[in-house]
């Protein structure tokens, strides 16, 4: 079983902090998740304008959706790596050992 | 944590993780690549210096299974974190190479570009699908999962939702998805194997199973992890290397999945001038003739029944008082026999003829326009209209199924188990669909310029002026590839083509002009896709008996080594099962993979989310978003499926909800999973305090 420190309050504001901003990434990226996979599939038959020689909507779903979906998953292993160290710091800040193993 | 046991002395550790870990790592892998180009250069010299085909057939399954079985046997282990998730200790990078592997089936490699080539932007649906579905794991499963840190996904579930309950429903659930998925594989093991050596389908199972078997067997996930990383090496030189051929023969660049939009629009001419055809039309009507004459047949079965019996039955005398050969008697005997023997079978028989004759009745043999989304006409007659909406929402459901059924299969979920930290469990999965994408982005370029080859080059060929691919292949297996000249003119029309899905990638070589040891190649990668996700599938299966039933529920007190050698044990009857029910051939291979997916999607996804995302959720509502979530998707799937409703006895006619088809069943799943879970959870009390601290922890990195 994961054990849980009995945290003080600063870092239990600082984990929260770390969640929140969590949660608002992690539903900023399935939104744009979400309008690539759904949303331009859905009016695929009035976004055929040509380009570079496909229709639009196909290319979004042969290619263009591969590769946004490829950056958005990048973006969220970057930002969430800031926003494990933010978490550190502010841990650090209040004087509490990193809860990382 | 009780479980972990520490494996290697303190001295060699050093090796074993971190940056020089990964620099070793790289140096084996360019080895392995190296020594394999080196192998398919030894190939095309023996063919050249005029080996046989058979043997260099052989030599390609039988040369990587060897190098495949050497990483096996150096992996062995008997300890369970080496057993069941490979030491925690994949670099993202090479972890990202195995998921790839492991997730692109044979229905990946062989499959998806035939699927393709048939539907166009239809097929589409599978590519969007089984893409987006990374990016759920990534923001909403793998780094929890990581994070955790055990050994299954029951495991996950159980901590989570207070025990045992919802850990025996998660390991049915898990084996219930992979076996049906792992049969798949293995029935691509046979056939590939079968059609390359000639040998009877059944050996070919077994023979495959062997490679599969000297993989997992020894090593559990650490064997796997290191053959699938160089499963993926091979099974991206072989798909990548006929198509960049493909595409400089067809005077392209040698990256058409850069290029081939401009492929594409000569398709979509192509499509023009061919639908405008007459001799395509003539076609057309001929197949539109025979189609009503079996129409007429079936309006009244027992007279059209009576009618050819007797024709039969007189033939037959006249032949024997005309004293003809004895060879003509016994056809004309052949041929009464041959008739259906009564109305119920006339009617099975007739029903099948007409259809397959309706279906070559269509335009462009069948095959939608490429490039048009969706069928029907959202500005036509009602009609129209309403084939628009429908097409439009089963593609969008199906995409959806297969995104969410993606980030619920526990073969691929737990790789993410097998990372040295959350972080690098994050950047694994963005590898992972990097090294995906690398094949993705090239089956659908694949289709259309086998399309171009097709209609361009083939079509309006003299029979017999016809290339040797197709009569070669037309020769091994007629439900891949059959042509006739149907309207008598000596030209091959498209309509006169009839093309099975798995050709495309099978024929792309011969295709392109290339040597037979490229064809070697491509199945040598068709059977490196099969044999990967074969692997990981039978071990999430023996490792849902062996760990999540006997060890955690049976026998708790079992020591580490015996809990390795049970799952050994267990590895092994399963295996020898998925083989035996493959040998059998069940019908319908894609139908089985996609119940797998809407499967594991509703059975797994609501739990898997809200219990990270939700802090009430509990297991009373855990358990009944499964069942329910679970029980809804296979009633839909079954009750829909022509099989099972002839098995069943079912005669109302079928009733779909909202037009969906079976295939997407998960789209009824998933929704009220998510509903089942929380609403009882509502009403019953709220988790445990150690279920509710087992969220905060894995919340953080």
């Amino acid at each position: 079983m994961p054990t849980s420190e009995s945290a003080a309050n600063p870092s239990r504001a600082a984990r929260a902090r770390h969640w929140r901003r969590t949660q608002r990434l992690t539903a900023a990226l399935l939104l744009a998740w979400f309008v690539v996979g759904f949303v331009v599939t859905w009016f695929a038959r009035d976004l055929a304008f040509p380009f570079f020689g496909w229709p639009f909507s196909f290319w979004v779903a042969a290619q263009g959706g591969i590769v946004v979906f490829v950056a958005l998953i990048a973006v969220y292993a970057r930002r969430m790596a800031r926003n494990d160290r933010l978490l550190a710091d502010e841990m650090h800040a209040a004087d509490v050992p990193d809860p990382r193993r | 944590m009780t479980l972990r046991t520490r494996t290697f002395a303190p001295a060699r550790s050093r090796f074993l993780r971190g940056p020089a870990f990964s620099r070793r790592l790289h140096w084996i892998y360019l080895a392995f690549g190296l020594a394999f180009l080196a192998f398919v250069a030894a190939m095309a010299l023996l063919e050249h210096l005029g080996l046989p085909r058979t043997w260099i057939g052989f030599l390609f399954l039988v040369g990587p299974i060897v190098f495949y079985a050497g990483i096996g046997i150096l992996s062995r282990t008997t300890d369970p974190t080496e057993y069941y998730v490979a030491g925690r200790r994949v670099p993202a990078f090479y972890n990202g190479m195995a998921t790839g592997a492991d997730w692109m089936s044979a229905a990946s490699f062989i499959g998806m570009a035939g699927t393709l080539y048939l539907s166009g932007y239809g097929g589409l649906a599978y590519i969007l699908g089984w893409t987006g579905g990374f990016c759920l794991v990534a923001l909403l499963i793998a780094p929890y999962l990581r994070k955790f840190g055990q050994y299954t996904i029951p495991d996950f579930l159980a901590a989570r939702y207070d025990g045992n309950l919802v850990r025996v429903l998660a390991a049915v659930a898990a084996i219930a998805c992979s076996f049906l998925y792992v049969v798949a594989q293995i029935y691509g093991v046979g056939l590939i194997t079968s059609r390359l050596t000639g040998v009877a389908f059944e050996v070919g199972v077994f023979f495959g199973l062997g490679g599969i078997l000297v993989c997992s067997f020894l090593g559990g996930m650490r064997a796997v992890t290191w053959t699938q990383v160089a499963q993926y090496i091979v099974l991206l030189v072989a798909y990548l290397v006929p198509v960049a051929w493909l595409s400089i023969r067809q005077h392209a660049t040698p990256v058409p999945q850069a290029t081939y939009g401009y492929q594409l629009q000569k398709v979509i001419a192509s499509e023009k001038r061919l639908q405008a055809d007459p001799a395509e039309q003539r076609v057309i009507a001929i197949f539109q003739a025979r189609a009503d004459a079996e129409q007429a047949r079936l309006d009244d079965i027992a007279a059209a029944l009576a009618a050819e019996r007797s024709v039969a039955t007189r033939r037959i005398a006249e032949l024997k008082a005309a004293n003809a050969p004895q060879g003509d008697i016994q056809a004309a005997e052949r041929e009464l026999a041959r008739l259906p023997r009564d109305a119920d079978a006339a009617r099975d028989e007739w029903t099948r003829a007409r259809d397959a004759d309706r279906e070559r009745a269509q335009p462009l043999a069948g095959m939608p326009p490429h490039a048009q989304q969706f069928a029907g006409d959202p500005r036509g007659d009602a009609a129209a209209r309403r084939a628009f909406d429908e097409s439009r929402r089963n593609f969008i459901a199906l995409v959806f199924c297969l995104m969410v059924g993606t980030a619920s299969l526990p073969h691929v979920l737990t790789r993410f188990y097998t990372t040295s930290s959350v972080a690098q469990a994050r950047a694994s999965v963005g590898w992972s669909l990097l090294f995906i994408a690398l094949l993705y982005l090239t089956a659908p370029a694949l289709a259309v310029l086998v399309k171009v080859e097709v209609f361009d080059a083939l079509v309006g060929t003299r029979f017999d002026q016809l290339p040797a691919w197709i009569n070669n292949w037309a020769h091994v297996d007629g439900s891949l590839l059959q042509v006739s000249d149907v309207n008598g003119d000596g030209v091959l029309q498209l309509g006169e083509i009839k093309i099975g899905g798995d050709i495309v990638v099978l024929a792309t070589p011969e295709i392109a002009g290339l040597p037979y040891v490229i064809s070697g190649l491509v199945a040598a990668g068709g059977l490196a896709a099969a044999l990967s996700t074969a692997d990981g599938l039978l071990l999430t299966i023996a490792n849902a008996l062996s760990h999540d039933l006997w060890f955690r529920i049976v026998d708790p007190k079992a020591s580490a080594t015996r809990r390795v050698t049970v799952s050994k044990v267990l590895l092994l009857m399963v295996a020898l099962g998925a083989a035996y029910v493959t040998a059998q051939k069940p019908g319908d291979i894609l139908l089985l993979v996609s119940a797998a997916f809407s499967i594991a999607a509703s059975a797994f996804f609501p739990v898997l989310v809200l219990g990270v995302f939700w802090k009430r959720a509990n297991r009373w509502g855990a358990a009944a978003g499964m069942v329910g979530g679970l029980g809804l998707t296979l009633y839909y799937t079954l009750v829909n499926q022509p099989g099972v409703r002839e098995l069943l006895g079912i005669t109302s006619p079928v009733q779909l909800w909202w037009g969906i088809q079976p295939i997407a069943a998960g789209l009824f799943g998933v929704p009220v999973g998510f509903a089942l879970l929380v609403v009882v959870s509502l009403l019953t009390p709220p988790p445990s305090r150690a279920a509710r601290e087992m969220v905060d922890d894995v919340r953080l990195p």
